[in-house]
């Protein structure tokens, strides 16, 4: 039971998986690659361009972690900047604006901890994208395909249809951060990723995700046929929505996570402030 | 000229003024608190005075949240909202209840944040304020229903939002759902401000993580605390990833404005002021 998270974890960050450029090379045809924020630079964690699904002209954002030890380095092992999330945002308002649907997946550990990620305003970056993303007027369906970390991760995942592949995680902070900060042994990071239900599975219990893509035959033709067919059947359906009702379901989709039953409605209530004191 | 005299003179001591105020000579059992910055003992009494800020180098103490509300909001105006919801343990994380109960005690708060409606300088809004004292600040569904809920109350009343930050982040306990409160609170925020209204947050230290990357940084205008910290990830974190030794002054308040992600640094004394006068040019809309 205990190693039962964690293997999800080992398999999710395995070097082996397929990343974000395979994804869109196998889905997609005609892909052409655009680059740069508009504003310092460009970000090689993140690749973003047009592409045909089908026929249809969809825009695709994703993570990219790099295979082998130099592609992986030139891609900062897939933790993108504030550089990254401010192309992923632009090229969102450019698919919105040509009424392109969106498809992003995502592959990263964190945003990138780094005193230049920080000068340049990676909170704000995220936030932004947090921000616009909800109100995007085109649909977005995002695709978790190995580590969903934390913010890093969230900030190209607001999106009508999330999914999760069978062994990805999608978690708050990495099972090592949380044992070292439980019990201040980060060797505890399998118990730390039991309790944090980070698998695709809780995640879809929880209502944070659509539905879970099998991995049987990940990396072969059939499993990539079959990832295609099923963002085409969903982008379909999701065309027949006009754009209000498109952005109103999108909010409600965040809306109603963790509400619990609490006290639901409006509890106002006088409080004097000065027996506060 | 006697008349005169006489008339001008005052009969009583009300009419010279009042008694003078003797000066208190120093109570030497006074409680005080030690300064973090420099180290002196600063005597309550002072502390209450000058908006818990020291007198001798201008530190600015971690306020609670209610005594931030006595500072800041005018006398009697907070009407509090939601003050009952509390978090439902989602995960059944362990020790996630104990902590809870032993954490609401010490804090006197059954969450990490107070809303509510009130005025400032006159000036009616919308308020939050979050706890240092409750598990620091962190967002959990709890936290995030409420920023949530005060949102949605403001976009309908066509109210402005005030909201001071204090945070280290998303709340571990709560797993996803916790990192979802970021995109729930995100959507709230666009749509208050896509109905042309104003949010200002007030970033206060520490501000950090899943809060800074949301909405701490998503304010029309922003302020912050001198000296406050302001950070996405933690400065400990970055020194340990890429092994380089930080710059000085790094993730400051006065760091981010010289970066451009704010837009003034206002102490304490002049908050009430600053914001009133904000939230002035901002127009009183009528309210339905």
């Amino acid at each position: 039971m205990t190693e039962k998270a964690f293997d999800h974890v080992k398999t999710a960050r395995s070097n082996h998986r397929p990343t974000g450029k395979d994804y869109i090379e196998h889905i997609f045809t005609e892909f052409y690659e655009l680059h740069g924020d508009r504003r310092a630079k460009d970000d090689p964690a993140i690749v973003g361009g047009i592409a045909l699904l089908d026929a249809m002209p969809v825009t695709v954002i994703a993570i990219e972690k790099g295979h082998g030890a130099k592609d992986r380095m030139y891609r900062n092992f897939g933790a993108p900047g504030p550089e990254g999330y401010r192309k992923a945002l632009r090229l969102m308002k450019q698919a919105e604006k040509f009424k392109r649907p969106v498809v992003c997946f995502l592959d990263t550990s964190g945003a990138y901890c780094g005193v230049e990620a920080e000068e340049r305003g990676q909170g704000q970056a995220i936030a932004e994208n947090l921000m616009e993303m909800m109100a995007l007027k085109t649909p977005v369906i995002s695709i978790l395909v190995g580590e969903g970390g934390s913010g890093g991760a969230l900030a190209l995942g607001v999106a009508d249809r999330v999914w999760m592949l069978e062994n990805a995680i999608y978690s708050v902070i990495s099972p090592e951060g949380c044992a070292s900060i439980l019990w201040k042994d980060a060797s505890r990071a399998a118990d730390a990723a039991e309790c944090l239900k980070l698998t695709a599975k809780d995640a879809q219990r929880m209502k944070v995700i659509e539905s879970v893509v099998s991995e049987k035959e990940i990396g072969k033709v059939d499993f990539y046929d079959g990832l295609r067919e099923k963002i085409a059947a969903e982008l379909a359906e999701l065309a027949t929505l006009s754009v209000d009702v498109l952005t109103e379901n999108r909010y409600k989709r965040f809306r109603r996570i963790g509400t619990g039953s609490g006290n639901s409605g409006q509890n106002e209530k006088s409080n004097d402030q000065s027996k506060d004191q | 000229m006697t008349f005169i005299k006489f008339t001008f003179q005052p009969k009583n001591e009300l009419e010279k003024g009042g008694r003078q105020a003797v000066p208190i000579a120093p109570d030497e059992n006074e409680p005080s608190e030690s300064c973090p910055n420099c180290h002196r003992q600063v005597p309550l009494s002072q502390l209450w005075a000058n908006h818990h800020c020291c007198a001798n180098c201008g530190h600015h103490f971690r306020l609670n949240a209610r005594q931030r509300l006595h500072f800041f909001a005018d006398p009697g105006s907070f009407q509090e909202m939601d003050h009952d919801l509390q978090t439902e343990d989602p995960l059944s994380f362990p020790g996630y209840r104990q902590k809870l109960t032993l954490t609401e005690n010490v804090a006197g708060e059954k969450e990490a944040v107070i809303c509510g409606k009130a005025t400032v300088e006159g000036e009616a809004c919308c308020l939050f304020i979050m706890e240092p004292f409750f598990m620091m600040g962190s967002m959990g569904t709890a936290v995030g229903e409420k920023i949530t809920r005060l949102f949605e109350y403001a976009k309908d009343q066509r109210l402005p939002v005030v909201g001071f930050t204090v945070s280290g982040g998303a709340r571990m306990q709560e797993g996803i759902l916790s990192l979802m409160q970021m995109a729930k609170i995100s959507g709230a925020v666009k749509r208050h401000s896509d109905a042309g209204l104003f949010y200002l947050p007030v970033l206060t230290d520490p501000t950090t993580g899943g809060v800074t990357a949301s909405f701490a940084m998503e304010g029309d205008i922003i302020l912050a605390e001198p000296k406050a910290t302001v950070a996405f990830a933690g400065a400990r974190v970055i020194e340990q990833t890429t092994r380089k030794k930080l710059p000085q002054g790094f993730q400051t308040a006065e760091f981010l404005l010289e970066h451009g992600f704010i837009d003034d640094v206002v102490p304490r004394s002049e908050q009430r002021q600053v914001i009133g006068r904000l939230l002035r040019f901002h127009g009183k809309e009528e309210t339905k």
